[in-house]
């Protein structure tokens, strides 16, 4: 489903991702671990399209297609979503209104008929159940005032709308009490399915435990040092990353 | 400077030599000559003059206006249907203006609610009222406009009267060969315990170049409760000046908003007299401004009295060679304690081209008071913008969203649903998205 390969991006001339392969299947869950600055949210931006970030050398392919080539909203369209570190405070923007508009206009992209204001309302209605997300909350500016952990849930909601082929959590774990990250991680697992794939992209194991991931992947100077399965990640919640830097510096040497 | 200078002088010349300014008016004969004595003394405004450094308006009518005489009334008015949609889905008493001379004929009779006069029916007690909110010294196209009019309006809404539909002041302007200046004068008089909303608008018929410089007094008398929607929606060749006065009394209320989408160059002057305590004045503008438009929006709020309260908020979006301009002046004098006074300015620019000059201007002698005031100039969130499109929104639509989320703050300050549809409808267009 997604390929990457060789993938050099850097920010304002700073390199950040010095070569990342990484190959993604249906169904599975893929961890992108690794110390504070090695790379994992640039690589979500990538990813999503972010445009500060330049892509130097590498190439992504997703479902066939060069999505580097595509525009955020394209790439979207296609069915990469990102679930935002930071999701965005827009006032004056209803979260219906936005969810409704970016909706239509991703079934526009495929070719399907828009859905009118009640077929809307009640996907909207079967969706906010998954994550227990308050409707009251969503007759509200997007995100505005929102807690950390309604945020978040935002994320898990629109994620549900929008059902993605390919969904990267950045950092979805941040901020969140063990209540609300236990609301998120299931409202993932809900969606989760063999037709789709979801990057977890994360510091610290806690999330892992809710949202078992079939890879973990360590990143670190904006490489994939090691990858391995769900025990990998046990052991760097135990040991920290240091032993991981010492092995990668061990080996330059 | 001496350009400007010249320049003054050629309009000085223009007004005050031309027969514009003689008017068979004989109960305001003195207050048209005192008005002329403040202009000869005052001239108008230079590029150097600090109330007008960045609108030099003076410059641009003495370029362009060559005939200072008002135009002929439109003949005709009555079978004109520019803009029917908007005026017939407003259900309202409307008041028309044909090239700043109202006609009552094609006008709504009050039913027992309010009355119009024409300045020339006024009594002498009534005469004496005109030009005392809006003095001729507060500024030189005040006192223009006071030399000029050649009629006028006053709108009187007796004690206790409570307007459900709006008023709907709708200026017809077609300016031709004859004449493109236009002196539209305004009084109106809002009893004890009144409520009326009063809708202005201006309907071009051509795109000839027209000085339009009108004048408004408001007396908005005890727990009188007045709002009042402005929409200046012209063509590129229009310039305006607005100088909008009020004396807001005990308990009483004065809400104005003023939506500025089209002209050539725009003055708004708005003055609010907190005259007594526990009243509320507040003051919205939106702009939205391309090619080279200009707009200046001046405001004045004086807090004379104890425990009152003024709301400001203005808000710009600026794209090509335009320009906008804010001054907000809040005066707390030493006896008005208990103010509450809030100024925003925001404005989001949206070419390399576009220039906002702000400026707020706090003049605090009372000290327990609340005052707050901020400025904000800046581009588009671009955060945001990644957000929606991360979401499969298109980059047009995403920004047409952020741009109309931020307009709709003032927007929502509207409070008669058709008319804020409309405006609304204007926005989406001007914002370019359908979404």
């Amino acid at each position: 489903m997604l390929s990457v390969k060789n993938l050099h991006a850097s920010v304002e001339g700073t390199a950040i991702l010095n070569g990342i392969n990484l190959e993604i299947k249906p169904g599975e869950v893929h961890a992108i671990m690794g110390p504070n600055g090695s790379g994992k949210s640039t690589l979500a931006s990538v990813l999503a399209g972010r445009e500060e970030y330049e892509v130097t050398a590498g190439e992504v392919t997703f479902k066939g297609k060069d999505l580097l080539e595509l525009s955020p909203e394209d790439r979207a369209r296609e069915g990469v979503f990102l679930a935002f570190q930071y999701p965005v405070e827009i006032p004056g923007v209803s979260s219906t209104n936005f969810l409704r508009t970016a909706v239509n206009q991703v079934r526009e992209y495929r070719g399907q008929e828009p859905l009118d204001a009640v077929k809307f309302l009640s996907l909207m209605k079967e969706k906010m159940k998954l994550v227990e997300i308050d409707q009251k909350l969503l007759s509200r500016a997007l995100n505005e005032g929102f807690s950390g952990g309604e945020k978040k849930k935002n994320e898990i909601f629109q994620m549900a709308v929008l059902e993605p082929t390919l969904s990267i959590l950045d950092e979805t774990d941040s901020g969140l009490d063990i209540d609300a990250l236990k609301v998120v991680a299931h409202g993932v697992n809900q969606l989760k399915s063999k037709d789709n794939a979801t990057i977890v992209v994360t510091h610290y194991q806690r999330l892992l435990d809710y949202i078992v991931p079939d890879y973990v992947h360590v990143l670190f100077n904006g490489q994939i040092v090691k990858s391995g399965t769900k025990e990998l990640a046990l052991e760097l919640e135990e040991k920290g990353y240091d032993w991981i830097k010492d092995e990668v510096s061990g080996t330059a040497v | 400077m001496t350009l400007s200078l010249k320049k003054d002088h050629k309009l000085l010349d223009l007004f005050l030599k031309s027969e514009s300014v003689k008017t068979d008016l004989p109960a305001f004969s003195d207050l048209k000559a005192e008005s002329r004595l403040v202009l000869e003394k005052a001239g108008f405004p230079v590029a150097k003059s600090e109330e007008y450094k960045y609108t030099n308006i003076s410059k641009k009518i003495a370029d362009t206006i060559e005939n200072p005489y008002a135009p002929y009334p439109i003949s005709g008015l009555e079978k004109v249907e520019i803009q029917k949609e908007l005026i017939q889905s407003i259900d309202g008493y409307r008041i028309i203006i044909n090239n700043g001379t109202p006609d009552f004929n094609l006008s709504d009779a009050g039913d027992g609610l309010f009355d119009v006069d024409y300045f020339t029916d006024l009594d002498p007690s009534e005469v004496k009222e005109i030009g005392k909110i809006e003095k001729s010294e507060k500024d030189p196209f005040s006192a223009l406009n006071t030399l000029s009019f050649t009629q006028g309006i006053k709108i009187n809404i007796p004690e206790g009267s409570v307007i459900k539909k709006p008023l709907l002041l709708v200026n017809y302007v077609k300016a031709d060969e004859n004449g493109s200046c236009i002196h539209p004068r305004v009084f109106i008089k809002a009893g004890k315990n009144s409520q009326a909303t009063i809708i202005e608008l201006s309907i071009y018929l051509n795109e000839e170049t027209v000085f339009v410089n009108s004048v408004s007094e408001w007396d908005v008398a005890q727990n009188a409760h007045i709002r009042h929607y402005k929409l200046q929606d012209g063509h590129k060749h229009t310039l305006e000046v607005h100088n909008t006065g009020a004396n807001v009394h005990r308990d009483a209320n004065l809400t104005s908003v003023v939506m500025s989408l089209e002209a050539g160059m725009i003055r708004n002057n708005l003055s609010l007299n907190l005259n007594a305590s526990n009243c509320e004045g507040n003051m919205y503008g939106l702009y939205l401004l391309n090619g080279k438009t200009h707009v200046d929006n001046h405001t004045n709020v004086d807090h004379t009295q104890p425990h009152c309260q003024s709301n400001e908020l203005y808000k710009g979006i600026l794209t090509d060679h335009s320009r906008g301009v804010f001054n907000g002046k809040i005066f707390v004098r030493q006896i008005a304690q208990k103010t509450n006074a809030f100024q925003q300015n925001n404005n989001i620019l949206l070419s390399e081209d576009a220039t906002v000059n702000t400026k707020p201007q706090l003049e605090i002698w009372a000290d327990d008071v609340k005052c707050s005031h901020g400025c904000t100039t800046g581009q588009l969130d671009e955060e945001a913008l990644f957000y929606l499109r991360a979401r499969g929104i298109g980059k047009e639509s995403a920004r047409a969203l952020l741009l109309y989320a931020f307009a709709g703050e003032v927007l929502d300050k509207i409070s008669v649903a058709p008319f804020k549809k409309y405006c609304e409808k204007l926005v989406h267009e001007r914002l370019g998205g359908s979404y």
